[in-house]
């Protein structure tokens, strides 16, 4: 019986932590040793880097450059506002790059580098998604779903991310969520992945329902951490340990 | 799509230690892994890495299985004259790749 209470007293305050204030809110790059962040900052020799210039050989390749023109300038700010309403409904980053190329599947090397160039126009850029009477209830699913316990472990995301970020999970801290630098070069995933993907991940170590790519649930959770990430400034394509 | 990137300083001091980054895309496989069905996934890696500098050789790298995809190697030289740096990287499947930076020593 003692262990019991004590398990519960354990868990009690886990429930009750809010959301994290605006001021305290930090980027997953603050977390980083010194050597990773010097890999994010290598503009010329950085992991993401061949990743980039795939993505922008596709960008005339495909013939994106025929309608949007210069990247630089048509693409500036972008990634900032997805997931974004097109024709009616929420559609991530991803989602919006395919639309004329849809022969580009989700997280094939391809979408992933064209993508993280059409992110990386946004560098610096504050996070700023759309909140409105369309949005506003993708964003209360996206923020039940990230309240919510789940999976065999019966954890929430909110539980790692709220109220127990700055701690160590199996030796590495544990970040504040905040999708600041997708598409990301993760180093222990040697290449670049989706925000789907870091779900995915998560949504196994949790042994929950794995959604597939595209998932509903998972559009409707980035728009929610993009919304809890407003006004931090973009970074993509970041690198993550 | 065999990608490679230098970085070399423009310019330089003569006498000057230099550091030259190179980054070349590759996977890199080991030819130690499987497949599901058991197959040997064949070795595909870079060799060897030579860079000469005003067509002396400076640096020379053979590489190995188990070494990460897409390898990074960093190290200097010392910058003795203006003119050009040749990077070649060669390895398994015929791969062959050559890159060029020219640098100003002041």
């Amino acid at each position: 019986m003692k262990e019991v209470l004590l398990a519960f007293s354990l868990f009690l305050p886990l429930i009750a932590v809010g959301e994290i204030p605006l001021s305290e809110r930090k980027s997953g790059y603050e977390f980083m040793s010194r050597e990773t962040r010097a890999m994010q900052d290598d503009e010329v020799t950085g992991p993401a880097v061949l990743t980039l210039l795939d993505g922008e050989a596709l960008w005339g390749k495909l013939g994106c450059q025929g309608c949007h023109k210069d990247a630089a300038v048509s693409m500036k700010g972008v990634a900032a506002r997805y997931p974004a309403m097109v024709d009616g409904k929420l559609t991530t980053l991803e989602q919006q790059v395919r639309h004329k190329a849809p022969q580009l599947g989700y997280e094939s090397r391809d979408l992933l580098a064209l993508t993280a160039f059409v992110a990386k126009q946004s560098r610096g850029m504050p996070i700023e998604v759309e909140v409105s009477n369309r949005t506003r209830p993708s964003i209360d699913r996206g923020n039940e779903f990230f309240h919510r316990r789940q999976g065999q472990l019966n954890l929430a995301c909110a539980q790692c991310h709220d109220a127990n970020w700055g701690k160590k999970l199996a030796g590495t801290p544990v970040p504040q969520a905040h999708p600041t630098g997708y598409p990301l070069y993760r180093l222990e995933w040697q290449s670049v992945g989706s925000i789907t993907r870091r779900f995915r991940n998560c949504l196994t170590g949790m042994r929950a329902e794995l959604l597939p790519h595209g998932a509903p649930e998972l559009v409707d959770l980035e728009l929610y951490l993009m919304w809890r990430a407003r006004g931090m400034k973009m970074e993509a394509p970041a690198v993550r340990p | 799509m065999a990608r490679v990137v230098v970085n070399v300083p423009a310019e330089a001091k003569k006498g000057e230690v230099i550091e030259i980054r190179t980054l070349a895309g590759h996977p890199m496989e080991t030819g130690f892994r499987r497949t599901q069905l058991g197959e040997l996934v064949p070795r595909d890696i870079i060799r060897s890495l030579v860079c000469s500098y005003n067509g002396v050789e400076v640096f020379r790298a053979e590489l190995h299985p188990a070494m990460a995809a897409n390898p990074l190697l960093t190290f200097t030289t010392v910058a003795t004259e203006s003119g050009t740096l040749e990077f070649r990287w060669s390895g398994d499947n015929g791969f062959s790749v050559t890159e060029k930076a020219s640098i100003k020593v002041v």
